[in-house]
């Protein structure tokens, strides 16, 4: 990666001059995930931070800069973000400047935390093949990847960012998982229904409601017309009860359907590290079954739900 | 007259005012007997329905939903059953894994002369919701009596 951050500094000062602002990752104060850098100086350059603990999706500010040329650096994941917002004409590709990497992995902050026993002192996080090397105050430890990566990468589908305007790097598969644990998805397909229900009731009791999980996801772009907060209708009542969160959850989740592609921002955002990117990952297996859809995958093709055919060819509806 | 001896589960059936509605009330002047578990809220068409209608209703403790709307190319807007049967095949997918059985949901279409037809469907979605019996509630209270709660709450009496 040595060689690409340099790739990658030397693209962003080339493009600059002919942009607004390029949007990159630098150091920031949690050791294990870098922080968003809006580069407009040159002098910032220098600050771009580039390797595992890159893990925020840049795509979530396109929508707000819309109208500005703003550069941004993305891994195979964000890629697939920015794609979507192409596809629903929430950003001009124009305006738009795309530094693609291959990415190797993004480390889960707080799983990771757990299995280092504690963040301090982390100075570097590198993953070679299904290993992740970290330097902890000066000292070597590693990790497998089942213990490090985030979720979605367990299961990426491409970690080099196929549309972009500069690619820099070589080119590469996604993380090779070996042991990886069980998904909540899978954890939850061995239960019951009403185990799955008193799941989401238990894990909603500790939701905060502090809409993170929204804010994060970058194709929540309602803003201040959320249907969260509306009172008319009045989709969910001010309570604390998990039937409340639960319900937001669903409203997230099938406002998302066909569009989510899984960056994992909701889950990541979320700071009480609820399983929230299960309902949007059963969805996106049901649309890729039905519709033969994955989203952010080619810039010229409609979201499923923004169409219809009057044939549907794997809906088999029911017969009375 | 209910078939299920007085043991009245809540379905809400979601009707379009062209076609089930219409099918709906065609049963009901043949004077054909049917279960009176279903409780029907009159849409304009399928394609007004929001599946989260669907997802707030098993939040507010209906035990069973069903969707019914005009034979696909029969819509009085041309499309608009052809986007509700993309958006409710997909909320199939939902509902299961936040804990409602698939079985509690079904969508299908049955036109205003239909009231055969209607009676039928009718007849088998609430035998499938008893089969079920009634939908498991939080452990926090049912959300039925949640609600109830909140209206004893703020109504003065
Ligand atoms: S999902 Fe793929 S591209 Fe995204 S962070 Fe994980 S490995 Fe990288
Ligand atoms: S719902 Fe979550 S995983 Fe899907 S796009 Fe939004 S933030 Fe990403
Ligand atoms: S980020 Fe987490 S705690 Fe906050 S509203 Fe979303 S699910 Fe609840």
């Amino acid at each position: 990666m040595a060689s690409s951050i340099d790739d990658l500094k030397s693209a962003i000062k080339e493009a600059l001059p002919d942009l607004d602002m390029v949007i990159a990752w630098t150091a920031g104060p949690d050791p294990l995930s870098h922080t968003p850098l809006f580069i407009t100086d040159e002098a910032d350059i220098e600050r771009i931070a580039w390797d595992p603990r890159c893990s925020q999706n840049l795509a979530g500010y396109l929508t707000g800069l819309r109208g500005k040329k703003v550069g941004v650096v993305a891994k195979g994941c964000d890629a697939r973000s920015i794609v979507e917002l192409l596809q629903e004409k929430l950003i001009d590709r124009e305006d738009v400047t795309i530094f693609g990497l291959h990415c190797t992995g993004a480390v889960d902050a707080r799983t990771t935390r757990k299995a280092l026993g504690s963040s301090r002192g982390v100075e570097d996080v590198a993953i070679d093949g299904a290993t992740a090397r970290f330097t902890v105050a000066g000292e070597a430890k590693t990790l497998p990847l089942g213990e490090t990566l985030q979720q979605k990468c367990f299961t990426c589908t491409g970690a080099d960012a196929e549309v972009c305007d500069h690619f820099i790097g070589e080119h590469g598969l996604p993380p090779q998982v070996g042991e990886r644990p069980a998904s909540t998805l899978e954890e939850l397909e061995a239960m019951s229904m009403e185990e799955r229900l008193h799941f989401w009731e238990d894990q909603m009791t500790r939701c905060i409601r502090c809409y993170a999980c929204r804010s994060a996801c970058p194709l929540c772009v309602c803003q201040d017309h959320c249907a969260a907060q509306s009172r008319e209708p009045h989709w969910v009542d001010q309570t604390d009860h998990p039937r409340e969160k639960l319900m937001f959850q669903a409203i997230h989740a099938l406002h998302t359907a066909g569009r989510c592609t899984e960056c994992g921002e909701c889950e990541r955002a979320c700071p009480m590290g609820l399983p929230i990117m299960t309902l949007k990952q059963a969805l996106n297996r049901s649309i890729q079954d039905l519709f033969d859809y994955r989203a952010g995958t080619d810039p010229d093709q409609a979201p499923p739900l923004f169409e219809f055919r009057e044939e549907e060819k794997n809906i088999k509806e029911r017969e009375w | 007259m209910s078939v299920n001896e007085g043991k009245e589960l809540r379905i809400i059936g979601f009707l379009c005012n062209w076609c089930s509605y219409a099918g709906a009330d065609t049963a009901g002047v043949g004077r054909f007997a049917q279960p009176t578990d279903l409780r029907i809220v009159r849409l304009p068409c399928t394609g007004r329905i929001n599946p989260l209608f669907i997802v707030r209703a098993f939040m507010n403790g209906a035990d069973g939903v069903l969707v019914s709307g005009c034979h696909p190319r029969d819509c009085h807007y041309s499309e608009g059953n052809f986007y509700a049967r993309r958006r409710l095949e997909v909320l199939k997918a939902l509902l299961p894994v936040l804990g409602v059985d698939p079985g509690r949901f079904e969508y299908t279409w049955v036109s205003a002369s239909e009231g055969q037809r209607w009676r039928s469907v009718v007849t088998s979605f609430t035998e499938q919701v008893h089969a079920l019996g009634p939908m498991p509630g939080f452990k926090s209270g049912t959300s039925l009596d949640m609600c109830l709660c909140h209206m004893d709450q703020n109504q003065v009496l």
